[in-house]
């Protein structure tokens, strides 16, 4: 069997950064489509097809990251991956059918008669901000520990809203980049609004963190690493005032730059899970379990390393491949 | 109820509504590659109007398919953790497998596929089509093998309780995997050949008087007629393989209480599971017995040997029983149906009627099927290794039993809105897709251009 020289201890390091990638290439991915599902406008018809449009070709293999994440967890970790859906089982049940009313009400919308349109794109619209907010209340429980107590709720609820921003943020500065006319307008105000709502959730998370768990308090209010380690929340706010700017002075550029809203979208992404990574490793359910008591049987994690190392570039490369083909303002949506 | 009679409720409800969709794509995905093919290499414009109609009913099912299957991917860690405990170290990396080479592609290239024919070259969107049908047939292999692994494993130990895995390859290629994936390829076959079939019958009783629903009516019906005894056989195989691992499920599935030689093959019956003996009995004397050792008085073992082992009767019994006779149904309008065609280019009235009501016939016998392959495992999840109790969840039942309800609320009208949206899909073809004269000029073949497309 390939990979015998590597130590139990490689193996969690190595599934545990796969297990991250997928959850930030979901974050990122999938986030920017629930987000634009949570955005769509009730009364404008022509908004939401140029919406449902610009995320056409992608959704399905941005919620496939999803289930590799799911996967992941099941097997590297599997005491963690029950653990964790055993205590979120309502919330968890909400999130797949919230997935569940977005996924079909994509292509129901297309081919039903005209009256019944409006009601898919509303399950497509609530569908999504279900989803945003269970996923958003999980990932605050997870945080916590797997706590249920009042304040844990609280801290839970507050993710919810922060992530649901997050993702609508995403979401909008997707539009910017593949919108045109009145749409981009529309997604210009709402990025503007997100990026106040997110930065704010981005503050009050970061700081309700600090309550939570003394080794992480005492990680990141040490010295000398957790200064430098600031150097991560002031890079990202000082993205995100960057963007602010942007986002008044984006609309006269004659198109130019639309792709930079949705990169420092993406960049913060990046820099949020990467504090969040920090502050819990090596844990995988953070002050409860570790890396290593959860993992699973190296021989078996070996076998799986094989396809793996295989195969994800080749997602990576034909996922890269599609965004190419399809780069450029979304066009209307037909099986041509 | 208690938590393990909902949990096994909800999920075989959700594995239900699931694989309704995953047995139509499947197939289909090919099928829209020979469409795909005959539009490249004729040039004719309707091979490609017939790729856009079914690439529309594909990408329906194929997005109730990915829904659903998310779901199910959640059911291990919240209703069985006992199993991924027991056999994690063995299900975990086929299912990786399957979520990596299977499921990334499909998703991946389905968007070129459905949005892309005028984006990418030509070669490319056959190749995508191509690569989405490899990718679901990819996931049958690994799903299935997983599946077959839990009804006759090997390759593993048992250290402390836990399974190990040994050789990956005897996993993999277990005893049972090559009939149960070729059993089940071909059930996708049938159940995309019906839909074919009903779908294009369907169209041309709402008015439709172009070709294209004329020659995916033929291509159903012909590639069903093909299939059905190449199924026929490898259920045979199939059952022989089952007698051999499994002899309790295939006393349940004929009803054989007491261990005989020279079982009848009871066409109908009662069975009883508190008087262990059935009621009401109409069978062919020495019918098991032939078809399962091929010998008159070959000997079939009874339930009455697996005391406290074996399956609950009734529902597999029953179960078998619906998927045979579904399939001789599939049998003789298959066959009727390729005969009128090749004599008279046309289907009788009475005969366009039963094809519309058979589009779905391939979910009865496929779920027929599974019931009698999955309930005939128990009281085991895994046989011989875990049982089904010893897997269930500790969660209180309410919580179990509310998600059942909001899935079985959802999955109702789901279902009623695909069959209602694919009706109407068919309704409304009827006044789109002309072939232009344009079009029709460019048609090298006389024959085919004077017809409308």
């Amino acid at each position: 069997m390939p990979f015998e020289s590597l130590s139990a201890e490689t193996l969690g390091n190595i599934y545990v950064g796969l297990l991250g990638l997928a959850v930030l290439l979901y974050g990122i991915l999938d986030g920017y489509d629930l987000g634009i599902g949570v955005l769509l406008p009730p009364r404008d018809e022509k908004c939401r097809d140029a919406m449902i449009a610009s995320i056409g070709p992608y959704w399905d293999a941005n919620e496939t990251w999803l289930v590799l994440a799911v996967g992941l967890l099941l097997f590297a970790f599997p005491e963690a991956h029950s653990q964790f859906l055993q205590t979120l089982y309502i919330p968890a049940t909400l999130m797949l059918l919230g997935l569940i009313l977005r996924g079909v009400s994509f292509d129901f919308r297309a081919k039903v008669v005209q009256g019944h349109k409006r009601r898919w794109d509303f399950a497509f619209k609530y569908g999504s901000l279900l989803t945003t907010l269970a996923q958003g209340y999980m990932l605050g429980i997870f945080v916590t520990g797997l706590r249920t107590d009042l304040w844990a709720q609280g801290f839970a609820l507050l993710a919810a809203f922060g992530v649901t921003a997050a993702y609508a943020f995403i979401g909008a500065c997707w539009l910017i980049l593949k919108g045109e006319g009145k749409l981009q307008e529309k997604a210009y105000k709402w990025a503007r609004r997100g990026l106040v709502m997110l930065a704010a959730g981005i503050i009050a998370v970061s700081l309700a963190n600090l309550t939570l768990h003394d080794d992480v308090r005492d990680l990141w209010l040490s010295a000398p690493w957790g200064i430098m380690l600031m150097a991560i929340p002031l890079t990202c706010f000082a993205l995100l005032l960057m963007c602010g700017v942007l986002l008044k002075k984006l609309p006269e550029a004659n198109g130019k730059g639309e792709w930079l809203p949705f990169f420092i979208a993406l960049m913060v992404f990046v820099l949020s899970f990467a504090a969040f990574g920090i502050s819990y490793y090596p844990y995988v359910i953070p002050g409860k379990l570790t890396i290593m008591d959860a993992l699973s049987d190296a021989g078996s994690l070996r076998f799986l390393l094989v396809g793996t190392v295989v195969v994800v570039p080749c997602i990576l490369a034909y996922t890269f491949m599609v965004y190419r083909i399809f780069a450029g303002k979304a066009e209307k949506l037909s099986y041509y | 109820m208690d938590v393990l009679v909902l949990s096994r409720l909800q999920f075989a409800l959700n594995i239900s509504f699931h694989i309704l969709f995953p047995t139509i794509t499947m197939a289909l995905a090919w099928f829209l590659f020979y469409f795909k093919l005959r539009s490249d290499f004729s040039g004719h414009p309707v091979w490609m109007r017939i790729y856009r109609f079914w690439v529309r009913v594909f990408a329906l099912t194929f997005a109730l398919g990915v829904v659903s299957g998310v779901t199910m991917s959640f059911q291990f860690g919240t209703n069985w953790p006992g199993f991924m405990e027991k056999v994690g170290n063995v299900a975990g990396p086929l299912l990786g497998y399957e979520v990596l080479t299977a499921f990334f592609l499909e998703a991946t290239f389905l968007g070129i596929m459905l949005f892309g024919s005028r984006k990418v070259p030509n070669w490319l969107h056959t190749l995508s089509t191509f690569i989405v049908a490899f990718g679901t047939t990819t996931s049958a292999f690994w799903i299935l093998s997983l599946n077959s692994w839990m009804h006759t494993p090997q390759g593993y130990e048992i250290i402390n309780g836990v399974v190990y895995a040994k050789d990956w390859s005897e996993i993999i290629f277990n005893p049972s995997f090559p009939y149960r994936f070729a059993h089940m390829m071909l059930a996708s076959g049938l159940t995309a050949s019906f839909v074919l079939a009903g779908l294009s019958a369907y169209r041309m009783l709402m008015g439709d008087e172009k070709i294209a629903p004329r020659l995916t009516l033929k291509t159903g019906l012909y590639t069903a007629a093909i299939l059905i005894p190449l199924q026929i056989f490898a259920g045979d195989m199939h059952g022989l393989n089952t007698l051999k691992h499994q002899p309790q499920k295939v006393a349940a599935m004929e009803g054989v209480w007491e261990t005989e030689r020279g079982a009848p093959l009871l066409l109908f019956a009662l069975p009883d599971e508190e008087a262990r003996d059935n009621r009401f009995e109409i069978g062919i004397p020495n019918g098991a017995s032939f078809i399962l050792t091929h010998q008159t008085d070959g000997e079939i073992k009874g339930l009455n040997e697996f005391p406290d082992e074996h399956p609950p009767v009734a529902p597999v019994f029953y179960g078998f029983r619906v998927m045979v006779g579904m399939g001789l149904l599939m049998l003789a309008v298959s066959w009727a149906g390729s005969v009128y065609l090749w004599r008279r280019g046309a289907l009788p009235r009475w005969l366009q009627y039963t094809t519309i009501g058979m589009t779905f016939s391939g979910w009865v016998a496929t779920l027929a099927g599974w019931y009698v392959t999955e309930i005939g495992r128990q009281p085991y999840i895994v046989s011989g290794v875990l049982r089904t109790e010893d897997a269930v969840t500790a969660l209180p039942a309410g919580n179990v039993a509310f998600s059942l309800t909001l899935y079985v609320v959802f999955y109702g009208i789901l279902l009623v809105a695909y069959i209602a949206t694919l009706g109407l899909m068919c309704r409304r073809s009827v006044a789109i897709e002309e072939i232009t004269d344009k079009e029709r000029s460019d048609i090298k073949d006389p024959a085919l251009g004077a017809a409308k497309a």
